[in-house]
């Protein structure tokens, strides 16, 4: 996606070089081709040393740490693959792994589903449709330490309203983030309502390309309301439902902020993610080569993951009936 | 109701206007109403009674069960905040280091994206790729190094250590670049003829038509700098240069049931973002599904 796209616009520069006028002399045209590499790496280099050197920089870093037993005061020390080899008898970053697993089946799917209807309901031109979109997407803007708080107190057991509202009807009061059974399932709770927002716009925006002609036309030939749905709505939001998959995979894979900000992985470890555990290791135990093995782990996965999903999808689609 | 259906194609809605399928259309939005009111009504309720909260008597929330609408209003909270806790300078804080994101980003986004798009340097093409192949790179891989790295040169607990990483965007310099791209090169080869440099094409040429892109840059690079945690928790401990959000994170422990203080910490960190989102709903959204352009 990214190398395509300078070509084309080397090729119109070139077709436009020479009907420059006043180029004058071969010195002049190499002059001032020369003050125009000055100028564009003046242009394009403070912003290109802060994003490269924060960047990618540290990410080679991290790669040599891994192989390193270092606690950021002694002397490192260089133990080769043994990072990794405790990773994999490390039943602690296994319980992690699962929790992380868990709360990525449940987040993932809940937020495709429903991000999706809430954008097929909120692309009607209803009234009241502006108030109902501004309430969807305005938790956007919610931080995760502004949503941990809210969640502290929506689902505290004593003053909580959840609690509240299930007493009125005859349901016994729940532990919530302070029950390890129910604190994960809280924290996907409010991950959905901070972040359906986002998915709901992706999809809104390909329902809007998806509308129009094609809808009119398969109404027009006689299809139901859920036959258009499922034959022209569906079919149409695929790509952005590839897009919004890898995306909330990897939200999930790397969520830390709102366990942070509500649990600090617990009650008894129940919501101890994985970036969560590296956090600690990294931050708490000082184990700063461990924690940049289980980083480094974490991001070829991922990457591997979002390989798979986008090359998958894309198999299916070129196999599927036009 | 007519003025909301006036973008419909009237060509096809015109031929069955007072038709049985007509009045069927009229009365489907009723049923979009049973679910779209309750779903609105959970995703605004945590808000509404957070600012509600924030203006409680505490006994109102200590009593079983516990007010929604409070018995009268009171500036407790807020004034127990301002008064025991040290937000007003985690709130300086948050400011100086938003305030300084958004300028630096804005400008050197600006140049970085002309210069891709525009300027012919050796090196171009890689050093892009380069830019863009940062965003695949999560903060998880980052933070050890870039910790160990802040600690050498004295940068943690510092606001310089929050807005180094923030001074320019990978997002940013993307963004720009493909809006100039999109620009017609005529409107620019006019100036330059007349003997303008580079950077006045841009400044005067150039910007005048970037400022939606610029809007969008400025609300991602807003919500992204005031809403940042995991790198102000790792790079900050001393609480004098916490941000707001560090802040009431560290509420947690220490205040957990003060509620009408934390409520009120919590409308305190909000305010600008929520504010902003209501006076240009247009751009926060145009960036929400502009961080698709990461994909």
């Amino acid at each position: 996606m990214t190398a395509p796209a300078p070509a084309p616009q080397r090729s119109r520069a070139t077709t436009a070089g020479p009907a420059e006028p006043g180029r004058g002399t071969g010195g002049g045209r190499s002059r001032r081709r020369r003050g125009e590499a000055v100028t564009g790496w003046l242009f394009v280099g403070p912003a290109v040393v802060v994003i490269v050197g924060l960047g990618l920089f540290p990410a080679a870093w991290a790669g040599l740490l891994a192989l390193q037993d270092w606690n950021g005061f002694s002397a490192p020390e260089f133990v080769g693959g043994e990072n990794f080899s405790d990773m994999a008898s490390d039943p602690d970053l296994a319980s992690a792994l699962g929790h992380t697993l868990g709360f990525t089946l449940l987040f993932v799917p809940a937020s495709l589903v429903a991000g999706l209807v809430l954008a097929v309901a909120l692309n009607r031109r209803i009234r009241f449709v502006s108030l109902y979109r501004t309430a969807v997407f305005v938790p956007f803007v919610a931080s995760a330490a502004v949503t941990g708080l809210l969640s502290n107190y929506v689902f505290d057991p004593q003053v909580g309203v959840v609690n509240n509202v299930l007493r009125v009807a005859g349901v016994p009061a729940q532990g919530w983030l302070e029950d390890p059974r129910q604190a994960l399932a809280v924290i996907v709770v409010m991950s959905l309502w901070q972040q359906l927002g986002f998915v709901t716009v992706v999809y809104l925006a390909a329902l809007q390309d998806v509308d129009g002609t094609l809808v009119e036309a398969a109404r027009m030939d006689g299809a139901s309301g859920r036959q258009v749905f499922r034959h022209v709505t569906v079919p149409g939001v695929v790509p952005a439902t590839v897009f919004l998959a890898i995306w909330q995979v990897i939200q999930s894979i790397q969520i830390f902020d709102l366990v942070f900000t509500t649990t600090r992985g617990g009650p008894l470890g129940s919501t101890t993610t994985l970036v969560y555990y590296l956090w600690e290791q990294a931050f708490r135990e000082l184990r700063f080569g461990y924690g940049s093995a289980i980083a480094l782990v974490l991001f070829v996965v991922t990457m591997l993951l979002t390989l798979v999903l986008a090359v998958g999808s894309q198999r299916r689609g070129a196999g599927a009936p036009a | 109701m007519s003025a909301v259906r006036g973008p419909l194609p009237a060509a096809v809605r015109a031929e069955a206007p007072r038709t049985t399928e007509g009045r069927r259309r009229r009365r489907r939005p009723s049923a979009w109403h049973l679910l779209l009111a309750p779903v609105a009504l959970l995703f605004a309720l945590p808000l509404v009674q957070m600012v509600l909260t924030s203006f409680m008597p505490s006994a109102d929330i200590n009593r079983l069960p516990p007010r929604f609408l409070p018995s009268a209003l009171t500036l407790d909270g807020y004034r127990a905040l301002f008064t025991r806790s040290e937000i007003l300078l985690w709130l300086t804080n948050t400011v100086v280091v938003s305030s300084v994101a958004v300028a630096s980003n804005v400008v050197l986004c600006s140049l970085a994206g002309y210069g891709f798009a525009r300027l012919r340097f050796p090196g171009r093409a890689p050093t892009f790729l380069a830019v863009l192949g940062t965003v695949m790179i999560p903060i998880q891989l980052l933070m050890i190094p870039t910790y160990v790295l802040f600690a050498r040169i004295g940068l943690l607990n510092s606001l310089g250590a929050l807005l180094v990483p923030w001074l320019a965007t990978a997002f940013g310099v993307f963004l720009m670049r493909q809006f100039f791209l999109s620009i017609p090169r005529e409107l620019e080869e006019a100036a330059l003829l007349d003997g303008a440099s580079r950077l006045q094409v841009l400044l005067r040429v150039v910007m005048p038509l970037a400022v939606p892109a610029l809007v969008t840059l400025a609300v991602f690079t807003l919500v992204g700098s005031w809403n940042d945690l995991i790198w102000p928790v790792i790079a900050i401990s001393d609480s004098g240069t916490f941000t707001l959000q560090i802040g009431l994170a560290s509420f947690q422990g220490a205040r957990r049931t003060e509620w009408s203080l934390l409520m009120a910490g919590n409308v305190v960190a909000i305010a600008p973002l929520l504010l902003g989102f209501l006076l240009a709903q247009k751009h926060f959204v145009a960036t929400m599904s502009g961080s698709g352009l990461k994909g």
